[in-house]
């Protein structure tokens, strides 16, 4: 009962971990078909936000961190992508490639490869009693955030006017502008919340692994990045429940696969990963209007 | 006396012809080189090696291909374990299976014995995956190369796992190198003039209307991923005779990235744009490490270099405003010379 708990209670905070970084990347994606793998460096540099600012009140070092993944997700679809919006899906994704080495390399430059221990809110690491299971705060905290801002992402999304839009856009580009709806702001808009959301995912990750360095965010987004296409490319639904079945299964075969075939746990994974690709090879909630017509 | 066909023949072949000579001029170039700017011409040529076989499926088809670097590693590894000495072997490796600690091949067959496993291997996933398309086949093929990652890593007895494996023959020089790469460029092409590669574009640029048209595009995107993962199996053996040692993180995302880009940067609907991608970025990364190493100023005592790190920086850089200004890449699609053989045919 007790490790049942524990199992579900790793599950759901990694799986909403993945789903959290999911929804940055499926949100660029529904809107401009872009697969932005500079994800990954959002998470990052909002991280070192928080490292720079250690000594400071929690508070300011989470709305520093929230500013600094803002404006780089800002600055990157303007220098970079802004540029490249009628191009091939293909270049797009390398020319993300080579915005994710750039950012990466900026920070081995500038602050050095060597990891920098971090510990921005040592509160959550004191475990807690689940009944008789004992379970570590920052977990049931990242379970926590992840679900508030999904509620709050889907009210904004279905409530308000920009929402509308944004789903709108997400739907058909081209019609959606027909209608009105501007482009521009659209789209700057959904790589401003991108970034909002790679500054949350950063703080609880960097609480959970204790340290930041300038590949921080890649193994994160590439994990996430997977979750978004089984999930459904495109569909925000999708993204979130891919994040969390990535999260879920990860941790089943962790805690149930023989031990001298854990170190093989991710090859399980992404032999699922396939399977599932080729029953549904638009994802298991596919968006709407993706496939295009004849 | 030349005859219109063999006018023909040399016409259609000269971004072949073109390719190859300058391979081989860089070659000779690099051997009156010193020895370090000779071993990193060599390691570039197997990068084209290693570009060209994803090229054959990725610039064919049009579909994107993560897994060229798992095919590679398979390619290096089963060069190792075949053509090494049991004595070797034995050393880092007891715990091999008896057949394989005994097996010691001739070195000069790794390659193609790496090649081959890596078409075995190709056929069998292939089966499957080459009826995906767009970001579902990119993920597929990336999840292949992380497969392939995780289990070489960790299947200790026969790959020695996180530690690295020591005693290949290094016996791949400048030469050898140049052999290779020209001859992987020729693989390619001669492919490319093919009806089947002919069909496969067919179905890159549209996918529904080839099929409308008869074209079973699952099979060709089968043939041209097997033929491809072939070159980059040689390509990974290569790499293993080269260097004498192989650990599974070279073989891991930080290549598979480099190879995409370098397709990518050239110019992926192009034979001309994988090879002059591939060396475009080889030169830029040896001449920003130049810089880094420092730069003397003649007629002075003072040497200019960039700090450490800058160089990676700046290549990063490059490769985005080479993407946001050419995105089609440097070749554009085009072959070197293509229009040589277009005018022969329209006659």
């Amino acid at each position: 009962m007790n490790a049942l708990v524990q199992i579900a209670v790793d599950a759901l905070s990694l799986g909403g971990l993945y789903a959290l970084t999911a929804l940055g990347i499926g949100l660029i994606f529904s809107v401009m078909r872009l697969a932005n793998f500079a994800h990954a460096e959002l998470v990052t540099c909002a991280a070192y936000a928080l490292f720079a600012l250690s000594a400071h009140p929690l508070v300011m070092a989470i709305t520093a961190s929230v500013v600094v993944a803002v404006a780089v997700a800002m600055v990157t679809e303007r220098a970079a992508f802004r540029p490249l919006r009628n191009a091939d899906p293909t270049t797009m994704m390398i020319a993300s490639f080579t915005v994710s080495m750039l950012i990466q390399k900026l920070l081995v430059f500038a602050l050095g490869s060597r990891p920098k221990s971090l510990d921005p809110a040592p509160v959550l690491s004191q475990p807690v009693w689940l009944g008789s299971a004992q379970v570590s705060l920052l977990k049931l905290v990242t379970i926590a955030v992840c679900g508030f801002l999904l509620l709050a992402l889907t009210l904004f999304l279905k409530r308000t006017n920009f929402g509308l839009q944004m789903r709108a856009a997400a739907e058909n580009f081209t019609m959606a502008r027909l209608t009105g709806v501007r482009a521009n702001a659209v789209i700057v808009a959904a790589f401003a919340m991108s970034g909002a959301l790679a500054a949350v995912v950063a703080l609880l990750f960097a609480a959970q692994s204790g340290f930041v360095q300038p590949r921080l965010g890649v193994p994160l987004m590439i994990t996430a990045f997977v979750a978004t296409v089984v999930g459904g490319m495109g569909s925000l639904p999708g993204a979130v429940i891919g994040g969390l079945l990535v999260g879920v299964v990860t941790t089943l075969l962790q805690a149930f696969l023989p031990a001298d075939m854990r170190p093989f746990r991710e090859a399980f994974l992404f032999v699922l990963v396939i399977l599932a690709l080729l029953v549904k090879p638009n994802g298991l909630f596919p968006a709407r209007g993706l496939k295009e017509r004849v | 006396m030349i005859t219109s066909g063999m006018r023909e023949l040399v016409l259609r072949s000269a971004p072949l012809l073109v390719l190859a000579a300058l391979i081989i001029a860089i070659t000779l170039l690099a051997s009156v080189a010193d020895a370090v700017t000779a071993r990193r011409v060599v390691l570039c040529l197997v990068n084209v090696v290693a570009v060209v076989g994803l090229y054959i499926f990725m610039g064919n088809s049009g579909v994107l291909n993560f897994s060229s670097v798992g095919f590679m590693a398979i390619g290096a590894y089963v060069a190792a374990l075949l053509t090494m000495p049991a004595a070797t072997k034995g050393m880092f490796l007891p715990d091999l299976p008896g057949w394989l600690m005994a097996s010691e091949l001739p070195a000069f067959l790794g390659p193609f014995l790496g090649g081959t496993v890596c078409a075995v291997v190709a056929v069998g996933v292939g089966l499957p995956i080459m009826r995906l398309s767009g970001i579902a086949a990119a993920i597929a093929t990336f999840s292949l190369m992380y497969i392939c990652y995780i289990v070489l890593g960790n299947w200790s007895t026969v790959t020695g796992g996180q530690i690295s494996l020591m005693g290949l023959k290094a016996y791949v020089g400048l030469w050898t190198a140049c052999a290779f790469a020209v001859g992987a460029i020729a693989v390619a092409f001669f492919y490319q003039e093919t009806r089947w590669a002919l069909a496969l574009r067919a179905s890159r640029e549209d996918e529904v209307a080839a099929q409308a048209c008869g074209i079973r595009v699952a099979a060709l995107r089968l043939g041209a991923f097997v033929l491809g993962a072939f070159v980059c199996g040689v390509a990974g053996a290569l790499y293993g005779h080269f260097l004498g040692t192989l650990r599974v993180e070279s073989f891991y995302l930080d290549p598979t990235f480099l190879l995409v880009t370098m397709l990518v940067v050239g110019g992926m609907r192009s034979l001309t744009g994988a090879v002059v991608g591939c060396l475009v970025i080889s030169l830029l990364t040896e001449l920003l490490r130049l810089v880094e190493v420092g730069v003397p100023v003649p007629g002075t005592a003072i040497t200019l270099a960039a700090a450490q790190g800058f160089g990676d920086v700046v290549l990063a850089a490059l490769m985005l405003l080479i993407l946001i200004f050419r995105p089609n890449g440097i070749a554009g699609g085009r072959e070197v010379l293509g229009h040589l053989a277009n005018a022969g045919e329209r006659k």
